[in-house]
């Protein structure tokens, strides 16, 4: 069973499946995410629902790109040799 | 007096007889002793202490209350995983070190003076070295040098802040330092525990030596360093000001630096910056809900860090790799890591009905309960960033992406059943998180099942996912390492043999010829005269003192082999009598 879990993820015949998938985990979500109450907020715009789904996409992306400029840019990565 | 036995004085007593024994006794002892200490945690109750008289200061060498329990239940649950998932090496000298690590620890935990915190503190940082130099490649052993360099620097530090803060209040027992705050005292020993907790920019130790360590050790090492720093700096600083700004840096710090990361287990080293970063803001909260998210997030995380480091480290033992970029397609024969690698990935992550999920959400209540919505802010930007790199870009790298041809089998048995184990607490915590708020220092009230932080989480988590599947190319891992702060000592070894080769050595040559001329006629007279007073007076002294030397020296050749394993030993068997008797004296024989 757990071999047959692991395959799902793994195997490119069921890309299509899972990029459906996907699609509908996400939109259940925000239609959930409507539904419930948000109590005690900060501020009014953490109540809109799909606010931490953008926040959580926005995030992903500043991450990877800030991060990417940083490590060429700022001169962080270097040649694996670099200590030797 | 407390009943039963510490758990120190167990692990250092395991420590001792575990060299005497071969083959599966010795195997049954390094699981059966941490069952035990398991045991007589369960034994302690809250309250109890034991104190120890010694050259006129009062050694609390054992004072138990929640917070010390809530940490030793998770560290001697810790030790009974990682001794599990170390039953097939044959390697005494890595059992031993990984006893007294985690006695120490214990020591660590209980201590309820300075100098006994203090010297337990030194042993763990020597016991864990072991398990760097162990990988015995001659990286692992410059790195093993480097982490004990880095943390003698750290021990010194503590040392000079408690003989300061000692002299100032006339006190040597541990609490919370409000006396001269701000002060050198004060400062000292908090760097000494930043130090300890990884926090940048002393944080270069753990990158630089945990990926070097064995795979078993690398579990250990994941599990007690690092926490028990959080611990001294719950106990010892709630509420200051100054860590809310280094955990919150720390949390990120850790994240960028893992998107940059090629080696598996470095990554995951950045993710115990990043995660203890949580812990650390939470202490500099304060506030009794920050303090209990951080022991719990403390107790969680142990338990999940230690998963991952399991799993990666049976990907490592099974492939002899350790690059993302030379990894890929072994899911199709090692299902069962993945799927074990995974519940720690998603625990990590916070997901609901995972560990994460009920203690890290704590800290960031904690944080807009206290009205520090930025904080809070940073705080869930930084657990986007995990997700995308422990849950998502190690296992797409490691376990599926490109095929990388490997096909190598499931790990042993009882790697397996560790990994297990380890997943088994990472569920049950998620589903019954009162289990674990009951052992928090603080009374709790706070309800992780709610509605919206339901699908707030999952938001975040899986539009994080969405993000990872759309820019997918950009994060491909690349064959390169990360300059971080031990630069500094890495290249600044070489520029000290610059300076000692080079300005000192001429330095040096020009003072040879100044002495060759003026000062050699001088040098010659004042010779002679002592040459009269050192045959008359001081030889024949001499004399009698080197025919001692002489006697004492051969019976000292008797003792010296000169196999660097039996010095190892008598350090060991010196260190154990050094922590243990004092210890077995105040615990009142039993």
């Amino acid at each position: 069973m757990i071999a047959r879990l692991v395959n799902f993820f793994g195997e490119k015949r069921h890309a299509k499946l899972r990029w459906r998938l996907l699609q509908v985990v996400l939109v259940l979500i925000v239609i959930a995410d409507a539904l419930v109450v948000h109590p005690h907020t900060q501020f009014p715009w953490q109540a809109v629902p799909g606010y931490s789904a953008a926040f959580g996409f926005i995030s992903c992306v500043a991450i990877i790109f800030i991060s990417k400029f940083i490590g060429h840019s700022g001169g962080i990565m270097r040649d694996e040799d670099y200590y030797d | 007096m407390i009943e039963g036995l510490h758990p120190a004085l167990l692990m250092l007593l395991g420590a001792l007889v575990l060299p005497l024994l071969r083959g599966i006794w010795q195997k049954v002892l390094s699981v059966l002793v941490p069952v035990l200490a398991l045991i007589a945690v369960a034994q302690i109750s809250p309250g109890s202490s034991a104190e120890f008289r010694f050259v006129g200061v009062d050694l609390v060498m054992f004072q138990a209350d929640q917070l010390s329990l809530v940490f030793a239940w998770v560290f001697a649950i810790m030790a009974v995983i990682g001794n599990i998932y170390a039953w097939h090496i044959n390697d005494t000298g890595q059992r031993v070190s990984a006893f007294l690590y985690i006695g120490s620890a214990f020591g660590v935990v209980f201590a309820g003076d300075w100098f006994t915190l203090l010297v337990a503190w030194e042993v763990m940082a020597f016991a864990s070295a072991y398990l760097i130099f162990a990988s015995a490649s001659r990286a692992a052993v410059a790195a093993g040098f480097r982490y004990l360099m880095v943390h003698v620097v750290g021990g010194v530090l503590l040392f000079g802040g408690i003989i300061l803060h000692g002299v100032q209040t006339g006190s040597y027992l541990t609490g919370p330092l409000d006396h001269g705050a701000g002060g050198l005292a004060y400062n000292l020993i908090l760097i000494s525990f930043m130090l300890n907790a990884a926090v940048p920019p002393l944080s270069a130790w753990l990158t630089d030596a945990y990926p070097e360590a064995t795979v078993t050790g690398a579990v250990f090492l994941s599990a007690f360093t690092t926490k028990t720093a959080v611990y001294v700096l719950i106990r010892n600083y709630p509420g200051a000001e100054v860590l809310v700004g280094f955990g919150v840096a720390m949390a990120l710090y850790g994240v960028v630096f893992a998107v940059l990361e090629n080696d598996c287990r470095r990554l995951l080293g950045y993710h115990i910056i990043s995660q203890v970063g949580y812990m650390v803001a939470a202490v500099g909260i304060g506030t009794e809900m920050a303090l209990n998210g951080a022991a719990s997030h403390a107790f969680a995380h142990i338990l999940y860090k230690g998963l991952l480091f399991m799993g990666a480290g049976a990907v490592i033992l099974m492939t002899g790799r350790r690059k993302l970029t030379e990894m890929g397609g072994l899911y199709r024969t090692m299902p069962i890591t993945v799927f074990l690698y995974m519940i720690g990935a998603l625990a990590i992550s916070a997901f609901p009905l995972f560990s994460g999920f009920v203690s890290k959400s704590m800290i960031i209540s904690a944080a807009n309960g206290d009205h520090r919505a930025a904080v809070a802010l940073l705080l869930t930007v930084a657990s986007s960033g995990t997700f995308l790199h422990t849950g998502l870009k190690l296992p797409y790298y490691m376990f599926f992406g490109k095929d990388c041809g490997l096909r190598p089998a499931e790990p042993p048995l009882n790697m397996l059943l560790a990994m297990g184990l380890a997943a088994l607490f990472c569920i049950g915590i998620g589903i019954f998180p009162q289990l674990l708020y009951a052992q928090l220092p603080y009374p709790v009230d706070y309800h992780p099942y709610s509605g919206s932080h339901v699908t707030e989480s999952l938001g975040l988590l899986m539009f994080t996912l969405l993000a990872f599947v759309l820019f997918l190319k950009y994060l491909d891992p690349e064959k390169t390492i990360s300059l971080d702060t031990d630069w500094f000592y890495r290249r600044g070894a070489s520029l000290f043999m610059w300076i000692a080769r080079r300005p000192v050595l001429i330095w040096e040559q020009w003072l040879i010829t100044l002495g060759d001329g003026a000062g050699l006629r001088l040098m010659h007279r004042l010779s002679r005269v002592s040459l009269r007073l050192d045959t008359q007076v001081i030889d024949a002294a001499v004399n009698g003192v080197a025919l001692t030397a002489l006697r004492l020296g051969m019976l000292l050749r008797h003792l010296q082999s000169g196999i660097v394993s039996h010095y190892a030993l008598a350090m060991i068997v010196g260190l154990i009598l050094l922590f243990g008797w004092p210890l077995y004296v105040a615990m009142g024989a039993p």
